[in-house]
């Protein structure tokens, strides 16, 4: 099946989703082009209204709020894009292969991923960017990690389920190697929950990015990030203004966006594993 | 009018994906007062769709759309969910096929007896438990005014499934719809609920649906059979007459599958495989299987029977090396193998190969047939590109499957192809063994037979050898010809299928065997009676 017949057979929550995604990914790539002025320029002066001038108003400094939308999208995306991909990467990895292996290896495994749960994550996060400084590759580092052992436990407990079935059983009697038990038999029926997981850790890591940014450890001002606009511009509530209703809009729109599109995904999958 | 259920030209529809399939159609049934009726068919001929609707009830996404059901001059069709709600548990009571999944493992047995007539109102908690008691009692349970106390893992699976029947009387119901209660069960724990179900229906005048798919299991309850087949009726008519003389080719085809037996004694030289003095359990010094001594010839079909939790799957485990034994030797060709499958070379991997009883997990649903099948030939031989395709094809060939199920998935196929492609997998390694576990046990009856002709057919064309595991013993009278019988982890008799069959030495393998259903409606009856005669 070709990938556009596929997107055709999509139902309309999916192909909703899709657009959603397809538009921030869009205002994410063509940030400096469209926006009407630089990313940390003042234009104004504070939370002026939406008008003529300025699309959305603007922020607490007076900057223009639709250009800061524009540059959170790329921001924010691409971080907790990269965030959540190396969370997976790790978290999923050693998840299945502790479930695969056991034994020892699985037993160090959870127990070191027991050690770093047991901290809350904001001060675990809070405390190592204070040693080594709040850079973004630190930044992608400490939350990915943070992350990686939610993910860790997911694919761990999957995995046993799967390395019980005896499909899995025949590979191992037939003398097939880790790596291939991995990933032709264990990966293939857990990946539909752990993308569907991708979805949520996503919108999570955008919580935290702004969580971490309020405190002043996230991405420094004056770059542009959702999660902090919404906490900068908090305030302005209180007078009746709009402004910080469009960022957490933001927020919100592409998480739906995301799950739409990955609850068309899972239904799809469990199509092929149902009957 | 005697009629306490009456069904008029009931068609009942699915809808699924935007298609509607017909599950049931144009059935018609009579029960009366105290009456039993049978109804069998394979899985797909809409028994349990029928059982169901008998209560005016209809799984998700199917629907009556024509005919009524009537119970007690009372249409059920049309009637409201508050009326359904007051007659369900109390005047129709329905007996699943598992009683495990279907008692609430948190509560106590009497506690849930006690949940649907207290509910309706018909008794006090207290009264309920007499009841229960009285109830255990006929159903011949041990411990009538006890056993309720217990939570369900603490009662085995027999007891269980009584302990369910008793639930089901528990509001003196006019109808009981029996889905399978006795499939899940070993054949020795069988007769003991078969022979409860009949008592408690006969004192209380009960009526009852009975659906099952074994012939020989309905003879034995039912006053009179439907058979059912892609939700049409087949043939109905009394029990006897039936048996006696059956009009339909198809339920000819059902009579025949227990009858049909087969000799191939072959004269046998080759030690394949040996297995010497192996102890094996899960923890050292547990033992599961004790003592275990038996070989298997080249081209010989040997089949281990016991019921579950005879250790015959542990026997298996050994003999894979999954589960490396505490204490003895296996043998291949002459030469001991590695206990471990991680230490084993290669070539013997290849030599041994297994075939599950679900071959639903059994296949991995993310990979295509062709992957399926494709992968022991790349693994083993190194074949690849067109020389494995052509193999793929030869071996959907030889297990009797259209090419073109090359590029499917295993959930578009049924069980029994799926237990097909299985054998397709096995055979792609070339082995000497197939062990079979219980391949045959998750298949409707003439699926069962047709796998099991294709194993023999197989077998002649290319000479290996089969273990099978089984606590079927229709299978083991089709097929072996060698019986290991095993009875708490031990040997308790081996030998010659014919000799065995003919004059069993051990209590057990006699018990085992007399246990077997016959096509005969008074089987149950000599059986028990022989059984006190005995005691």
């Amino acid at each position: 099946m070709t990938f556009i017949k596929l997107l055709k057979q999509a139902p309309l929550s999916a192909k909703i989703g899709m657009v959603i995604i397809l538009i921030n990914v869009a205002a994410a790539l063509l940030a400096p082009v469209i926006a009407p002025y630089e990313e940390a320029q003042k234009v104004g002066s504070v939370w002026l209204t939406p008008g003529q001038d300025h699309l959305m108003g603007t922020d607490q400094v007076g900057r223009d709020l639709f250009t800061r939308m524009l540059y959170g999208a790329r921001n924010t995306i691409s971080i907790a894009f990269i965030i959540t991909c190396i969370a997976f990467a790790i978290g999923s990895g050693l998840g299945l292969l502790a479930a695969t292996v056991e034994g020892y290896l699985d037993s160090m495994l959870s127990r070191l991923v027991d050690i770093i749960m047991a901290f809350p994550p904001l001060i675990l996060a809070l405390m190592v960017l204070s040693i080594f400084g709040t850079s973004i590759p630190i930044l992608i580092f400490v939350i990915a990690l943070i992350d990686s052992t939610k993910v860790y436990r997911l694919a761990r407990a999957l995995a046993m389920d799967i390395r019980a079935l005896e499909f899995v059983e025949v590979a191992r009697l037939r003398g097939e190697g880790l790596l291939w038990i991995i990933r032709r038999e264990i990966l293939p029926n857990a990946a539909p929950a752990l993308i569907a997981e991708f979805g949520l850790r996503f919108s999570f890591v955008f919580l935290f990015i702004s969580a971490l940014s309020f405190l002043g450890l996230g991405l420094q001002p004056p770059t542009a990030d959702w999660g902090s606009m919404v906490r900068e511009n908090a305030g302005a509530i209180a007078f009746g203004i709009t402004i910080p209703i469009y960022p957490a809009a933001a927020i919100a729109f592409l998480t739906i966006g995301i799950n739409l599109v990955v609850d068309w995904f899972l239904q799809r999958s469990a199509q092929i594993r149902a009957q | 009018m005697d009629n306490i259920l009456k069904i008029d030209n009931l068609t009942i529809k699915g809808y699924w994906d935007g298609n509607t399939t017909v599950l049931l159609e144009d059935i018609d049934l009579q029960l009366n007062r105290g009456e039993v009726l049978g109804i069998i068919g394979e899985s797909g001929a809409g028994k349990s769709t029928l059982g169901l609707a008998a209560m005016g009830y209809t799984r998700d996404g199917c629907d009556i759309t024509e005919g009524s059901v009537m119970f007690d001059g009372k249409e059920l069709v049309d009637a409201t969910k508050k009326e359904l709600t007051q007659l369900r548990g109390s005047n129709i009571a329905y007996v699943a096929q598992s009683a495990a999944a279907s008692f609430n493992p948190a509560h106590r047995l009497v506690q849930q007896f006690a949940e649907t007539p207290v509910r309706h109102g018909h008794m006090t908690f207290k009264q309920a438990k007499q009841k229960a008691e009285k109830l255990y009692k006929r159903l011949n349970l041990p411990f009538p005014d006890s056993i309720g106390y217990r939570y369900p893992h603490q009662v085995s699976g027999g007891q269980l499934q009584r302990a369910m029947i008793a639930m089901a009387l528990g509001c003196d119901p006019d109808i009981v719809v029996f889905d399978e209660p006795t499939t899940a069960l070993d054949v020795t724990t069988q007769i003991e609920v078969l022979a409860a179900i009949r008592d408690a229906i006969k004192i209380n005048n009960t009526a009852a649906l009975y659906i099952t798919h074994d012939l020989a299991v309905v003879s034995q309850v039912a006053d009179r059979v439907m058979v059912l087949r892609h939700g049409r009726l087949v043939e109905d008519g009394e029990t006897r007459e039936m048996l006696e003389n059956p009009k339909e080719q198809y339920t000819k085809d059902l009579l025949n599958v227990r009858r049909q037996k087969c000799d191939n004694t072959k004269s046998h030289k080759e030690v394949v495989l040996e297995i010497q003095g192996v102890d094996a359990g899960y923890y050292p010094g547990q033992n599961i299987v004790e003592d275990i001594d038996f070989k298997i010839f080249r081209g010989q079909n040997v089949a281990v029977v016991g019921e579950s939790g005879s250790g015959k799957t542990t026997l298996a485990r050994v003999i894979t090396g999954l589960l490396p034994p505490n204490k003895g030797k296996v043998l291949f060709d002459s030469k001991s193998v590695s206990p471990d499958v991680r230490q084993r070379s290669l070539n013997t991997l290849r030599r041994l190969q297994m075939i599950y009883q679900m071959p639903d997990v059994a296949l991995n649903p993310r990979q295509k047939i062709r992957r399926i099948i494709g992968r022991p030939l790349e693994f083993y031989s190194g074949l690849s590109g067109k020389a494995k395709k052509k193999k793929v094809h030869k071996l959907l060939d030889m297990i009797e499957l259209p090419s073109h199920y090359y590029d499917r998935y295993p959930s578009e196929l049924s069980g029994g192809q799926k237990q097909r492609i299985c054998i397709a997998r096995a055979l792609a390694a070339e082995p000497d063994l197939i062990i079979c576990d219980e391949i045959t046990s998750a298949l409707d009856q003439l699926v069962a037979e047709e796998i099991l002709k294709l194993l023999q057919k197989l077998q002649t064309e290319l000479g290996m050898s089969y273990l099978f595991i089984t606590h079927d013993l229709a299978t083991v009278k089709a097929i072996a010809d060698e019986v290991i019988v095993m009875y708490k982890g031990n040997i308790v008799e081996q030998g010659n299928k014919k000799d065995m069959f003919d004059s069993p030495d051990h209590d057990y393998t006699e018990l085992l065997l007399s246990s077997v259903p016959e096509m005969d409606p008074d089987w149950l009856d000599n059986l028990l009676l022989k059984r006190e005669k005995v005691s």
